[in-house]
């Protein structure tokens, strides 16, 4: 068993009688009441999510804008202080290392938010890339505790329970602020296509705001429904849609890949796919039957595997069976028929975007 | 804590079967649907389809994941729960009563290899 590390609300899990299982090196909380109890919580009313396992890495120094702008796709020079964007950082060869936040604070500082399993892959790499820029690169992880507080009433509770001033907070923005005397990073961002906020402040204050959410109702949530909710609007999850051997533009997110700007790790890579076509791409497709394509199985048509199922379920919002895929890009138009190999048989499907289900974003 | 019924023979893979006379009704233990959690769908076997003890006959997929189902006796399906395809939470409601297949047993003597609600109870403790 690998040494699996506890995020500050473990006892809270674990009190909760919440379903435990490793993620990322951690030891994650699956689900509490049941996985479409939760979803349904968040498309509705309002769910929170343990997401201290999250990597929070920070750069700063007189390069650091030209840095990040050196390791990430997407073009940080027009953020402003306050405003977030995500995108990925690339190999040379064009595959993913990392999707992630980048948070512009003030001064030559900010914040880039990771993945739990990627945080020493991903500091590694951003140090290795660093020669020759004058910045300073601390991978602050440990020290922060996070919750992810989601679903059409995050803003009334954020508000009335926890008093904080957010309601005019716009979408990918951020404040830094105080909470009962400790520092407090309040964004309006999410991984379930609904409204809501990230908080990222000590172990010790998320553990009481955890505490005083909880007082007041909101659903706890795991990661089984964090899932299958940012499955359900496209959203993709790094290890699936993305990967060392898949890049933004096979994932079928090439607008977080900015080509024009000056340069960046990964950019000829990319330019090449983007004029000379890809190989294979992830895409959507609907079953007609109610059988579940999982992760892994075959995808097939004209009697060979054309690719694989990177993510699928029995769509809880919408009742659907539907999977996003990495297939062969000459069958990955909207409407072409294809199968899916689940156990003995084939199912018939029809390639589809990859949104199932519509985002509810708010400001 | 999972409930288990006297009476009823239960396997290693976590199925459970009551037998009536010379037929089985096959289905899954209470502890597996609360380990798989909420359950969305049943891949039934068909009638007339023949097993062997051990044999894959299906799978029942929570939201997460797909069990294969494991027939604890040998047989021909005389029945399938048709209840199931479109309410496949009656496992998670109730277990013993969400039978998947009533089977016609060609090997009656099977059961006696099996577990009792005892040392089912003992072999899921141990599992946790």
């Amino acid at each position: 068993m690998e040494n699996l590390q506890k995020t500050c609300l473990y006892d809270r899990h674990i009190a909760a009688n919440a379903k435990m299982s490793p993620f990322g090196g951690f030891i994650m909380p699956i689900e509490y009441t049941g996985i479409i109890n939760e979803h349904n919580a968040v498309r509705h009313a309002a769910g929170m999510f343990d997401v201290s396992h999250m990597g929070e890495i920070f750069v700063t120094g007189p390069d650091s804008e030209k840095f990040v702008n050196h390791v990430f796709t997407n073009d940080v020079s027009a953020l402003t202080p306050g405003k977030i964007q995500y995108g990925m950082m690339l190999y040379p060869n064009g595959g993913t290392v990392d999707d992630l936040l980048v948070y512009k604070m003030n001064g030559d500082k900010w914040l880039l938010v990771v993945n739990a399993a990627n945080i020493e892959k991903d500091y590694e790499w951003i140090k290795a890339n660093s020669t020759g820029f004058d910045v300073s690169i601390d991978n602050d992880s440990p020290q922060w505790a996070q919750i992810a507080l989601q679903g059409p009433e995050a803003e009334g509770i954020a508000v009335k329970t926890l008093g904080l001033d957010v309601a005019e907070l716009s979408f990918y923005s951020f404040k830094e602020t105080e909470w009962q005397g400790k520092y407090l990073i309040v964004s309006r961002t999410g991984y379930t296509g609904e409204d809501g906020f990230e908080l990222y402040s000590d172990p010790e204050t998320i553990i009481k705001m955890w505490d005083m959410l909880a007082e007041a109702g909101v659903v706890l949530c795991g990661l089984g429904c964090r899932d299958t909710l940012r499955f359900e609007v496209g959203l993709p999850l790094y290890g699936h849609e993305l990967s060392e051997d898949i890049s933004p533009v096979e994932g079928g997110l090439g607008m977080f890949v900015k080509t024009d700007k000056p340069e960046f790790v990964g950019k000829e890579a990319i330019i090449i796919q983007k004029t000379e076509g890809i190989t294979k791409k992830v895409v959507g497709i609907e079953l007609a039957d109610k059988a579940i394509p999982r992760a892994g199985y075959d995808v097939e048509a004209d009697g060979k595997v054309i690719g694989n199922v990177t993510t699928g379920y029995n769509s809880i919002s919408t009742g659907k069976s539907v999977c996003m895929a990495l297939i062969d890009k000459q069958y990955a138009s909207i409407g072409r028929p294809v199968e899916i190999r689940i156990r003995k048989k084939t199912f018939k499907g029809t390639v589809c975007k990859k949104r199932f289900y519509d985002k509810n974003y708010k400001k | 804590m999972a409930k288990t019924i006297e009476g009823l023979y239960y396997s290693e893979s976590h199925e459970w079967v009551r037998i009536e006379g010379e037929y089985g009704y096959v289905g899954i233990t209470d502890y597996a649907q609360q380990a798989m959690g909420n359950i969305v769908y049943v891949d039934m076997p068909e009638e007339d389809d023949e097993f062997t003890a051990g044999e894959e006959f299906g799978a029942v997929e929570s939201v997460k994941a797909a069990s294969d189902l494991i027939s604890p006796v040998s047989g021909v399906v005389e029945e399938i729960n048709n209840d199931l395809e479109d309410k496949p939470e009656l496992i998670n409601q109730d277990a013993y009563s969400a039978w998947i297949m009533k089977i016609r047993l060609t090997n009656p003597e099977e059961k006696d290899s099996l577990m009792d609600a005892t040392a089912y109870a003992a072999f899921c403790e141990k599992e946790q």
